[in-house]
C-alpha cells in the first residue's frame, strides 16, 4: 500500500530552501460528488466538530445557506442554487464550497511570510497560524475565494483537508461523516478512476456533459468535484469556470518581485559609481567671493 | 600635473583665508520645514523597511526590526497615515515653488553636463532645478497612490469596501509606487551628498552664498534683494 500520509513539505511560503525529497509522493484527494449530496450539512458539522470551530450564530435571511460565507471559523459551506435547466426543469445544486487544494496554490505564491502556508508531499495546503502575520495577500492570491482573515488574532484559516487526521491514516472528517458517500477520499489516482466510473453513469442517465472538476489551471486540485453540468461550473454557486492565478498576482509575486529588487540595487550601485567616477560637486571659491560680492552691492 | 594641483591647492588656501571673513550665507529652509522634512524623511525609512519586508522573502527578517511579522504588518498602515499627514504639510509648504518653467527644460537638457559636475552651461535657476521638482511632484503622485492603495488593502479596516479584484490590483500598484517611489529617495539622497553642501540647508537651515550662486541663482538674487536673507556670517560660516 502507497503511503500518503507524510508530512514532507514540497512548497513552503516565502523561502528560498529546497525542501526534502528522498520520500516519494502520493497525491491525495477528496472526491465530491455534487450529484449525490443531499444537502444535510452533516460535513459542515463534523468539521467544526473536528476541528473545533463554533461559528457565530447567524440570521436566517431566507436561504438554506447557513452560515452565510465561509468565515475563519467556518471552513466548508453548503452552497445552495437553484438551477432551471433548457427543459424548464427544477434542479437543485448543493455544491460543498471550500478549498481545493490547488497543485500550484495562489495563497502560498501569494504569501510573503515564510512558512506560513505550506504544501505537502500529499497535496494538501496547509496554512501554519503560527507563522502567519495577517496581511491577507491570500485573499489575494486565491483564484477560489476561501481563506479568511480572523477578527479575533488577525490569521488566516481556511480547510486543512484535516492534515491531522491524513497524517495518521484517517479520511478528513467530512468524508467520514458523509451520509450519502457524496465525500470520498483516497489517492488522487483512485479518485480520478472513482470519478470516472461514476460520470459514465451520470452521462447513461442523460446527463451528457457530466465531468470531472479538477481545472488545469492551477495544476489540478486535491478536491475534485463531480459535477452533472461541468461544462458550466459557474452554475453551481460561481464555481470559477477556468481558475487560475491572477495575472495581477503573477506579475506582482513574479517578474516585478525580480525588477523592483534590481532596480533599488541599481539605484544604489549607479550612485556609488557615479561619485567614484564624477566625484563630489563642489562650491568653488570663486563663486563664494562671488556671493559676498554680489551681497555687498546689493545692500 | 602634480605641480599645477599643488599650484592650485595652495591658491585656494589663500583665497579661502582671504574671504573667510566675508563669507555670505543664506537662509534656505525655517526651522518648521526643517522639522517637518527629517518627520516625513523618518516616516518614509520606517516605511520602506518595513514595506520591503514584506515585498521579498529575501528582506523579511526586517521584520525583526519592528517586533516580529504580525507587528510589521499591523505598524506599516499607521505609519503610512503619518507619512500622508506629515507629506501633505511639505507639500503645501512647497508646491507652488516646484511649478515647472522654461529654465527646468534647459536644464533637463543639460543633464549630462549635470552628472560630469559641469555647470558652465547651465541656466540661473530659482529655488529647485527641475531634479528637485521632479522628486516633489513624483513624490506627491507615488504617495498619493500609496495612500489610496494602501487603504484598499488595510483589510482590518477596509475589507468589506472593495472587491478582491480591486484589492489585487491595489496590492500591485502600491508596491510598484513603492519601489519607484524608493528608488527616487535613493536619488534624492545621494544628490544631497553628491551636491557638497546641500545637507546643511536641511540640518542647518542655510547655505553658502557661493553654493546659492552656483545651483540656484536666480534664487540667490531674489533672497538679496526681497527679503535681505543673505547676510554675512562674521565667524566665517561653518
Amino acid at each position: 500500500m502507497t503511503d500518503y500520509t507524510s508530512l514532507d513539505i514540497v512548497q513552503r511560503s516565502a523561502s528560498t530552501e529546497q525542501p526534502p525529497t528522498i520520500r516519494t509522493k502520493t497525491e491525495v484527494a477528496k472526491l465530491i460528488d455534487v450529484s449525490k449530496c443531499i444537502g444535510c450539512k452533516a460535513c459542515q458539522s463534523a468539521c467544526e466538530e473536528w476541528n473545533d470551530l463554533r461559528d457565530d450564530i447567524g440570521e436566517n435571511v431566507g436561504v438554506y445557506d447557513n452560515p452565510h460565507d465561509l468565515s475563519a471559523k467556518t471552513w466548508t459551506l453548503m452552497r445552495f442554487t437553484e438551477y432551471e435547466n433548457a427543459g424548464g426543469e427544477l434542479e437543485w445544486l448543493i455544491r460543498k464550497d471550500g478549498c481545493m487544494h490547488c497543485s500550484d496554490p495562489g495563497c502560498l505564491k501569494a504569501c510573503p511570510s515564510p512558512g506560513a502556508i505550506v504544501q505537502y508531499a500529499n497535496g494538501i495546503v496547509d496554512f501554519v497560524e503560527e507563522n502567519c502575520i495577517g496581511c491577507g495577500y491570500c485573499v489575494k492570491g486565491c483564484p477560489f475565494n476561501i481563506p479568511r482573515i480572523s477578527q479575533e488574532d488577525r490569521k488566516a484559516y481556511k480547510c486543512t483537508l484535516c492534515s491531522d487526521r491524513v497524517a495518521v491514516g484517517q479520511a478528513p472528517a467530512c468524508a467520514k461523516t458523509c451520509p450519502t458517500g457524496a465525500i470520498m477520499f483516497g489517492t488522487k489516482e483512485a479518485m480520478i478512476e472513482q470519478a470516472n466510473e461514476r460520470i459514465v453513469d451520470l452521462q447513461s442517465r442523460g446527463f451528457d456533459n457530466a465531468g470531472l472538476y479538477n481545472p488545469e489551471g492551477v495544476g489540478g486540485t486535491h478536491v475534485m468535484y463531480v459535477l452533472h453540468h461541468a461544462d458550466k461550473p459557474q452554475i453551481y454557486a460561481n464555481l470559477p469556470n477556468k481558475p487560475r492565478i491572477s495575472a495581477l498576482v503573477q506579475l506582482w509575486k513574479g517578474g516585478f518581485k525580480i525588477f523592483g529588487l534590481a532596480t533599488l540595487a541599481m539605484a544604489t550601485i549607479g550612485g556609488f559609481f557615479h561619485y567614484v567616477t564624477a566625484g563630489p560637486d563642489e562650491v568653488p571659491p570663486e563663486e563664494e567671493i562671488e556671493a559676498a560680492d554680489e551681497a555687498e552691492r546689493s545692500k | 600635473m602634480s605641480v599645477t594641483t599643488g599650484h592650485s591647492q595652495a591658491r585656494r588656501a589663500q583665497t579661502e583665508r582671504a574671504n573667510a571673513e566675508r563669507e555670505v550665507i543664506v537662509s534656505r529652509y525655517t526651522g518648521l520645514q526643517r522639522v517637518n522634512h527629517w518627520i516625513t524623511a523618518g516616516l518614509f525609512t520606517l516605511l520602506g523597511i518595513s514595506g520591503l519586508a514584506m515585498f521579498s522573502p529575501y528582506l523579511f527578517f526586517l521584520t525583526g526590526l519592528f517586533g516580529g511579522g504580525q507587528a510589521t504588518r499591523a505598524i506599516h498602515p499607521w505609519l503610512g497615515c503619518g507619512l500622508a499627514a506629515s507629506f501633505f504639510l511639505l507639500f503645501i509648504r512647497f508646491w507652488l515653488l516646484n511649478i515647472p518653467n522654461r529654465d527646468d527644460v534647459l536644464w533637463m537638457l543639460r543633464i549630462g553636463d549635470i552628472v560630469r559636475n559641469k555647470h558652465d552651461r547651465l541656466p540661473p535657476l530659482g529655488k529647485y532645478n527641475a531634479g528637485q521638482k521632479g522628486v516633489f511632484w513624483s513624490q506627491t503622485a507615488l504617495i498619493g497612490i500609496m495612500f489610496c492603495s494602501g487603504l484598499v488593502i488595510w483589510d482590518q479596516y477596509f475589507f468589506a469596501f472593495t472587491s478582491i479584484e480591486q484589492k489585487r490590483i491595489a496590492v500591485l500598484a502600491h508596491s510598484v509606487a513603492a519601489i519607484f517611489s524608493i528608488a527616487i529617495i535613493l536619488v534624492h539622497i545621494y544628490a544631497g551628498l553628491w551636491i557638497r553642501g546641500t545637507t546643511r540647508a536641511m540640518i542647518r537651515g542655510n547655505v553658502t552664498g557661493g553654493w546659492a550662486i552656483r545651483h540656484h541663482r536666480k534664487w540667490f538674487y531674489k533672497q538679496a534683494a526681497t527679503y535681505g536673507e543673505v547676510r554675512r556670517d562674521k565667524h566665517g560660516g561653518h
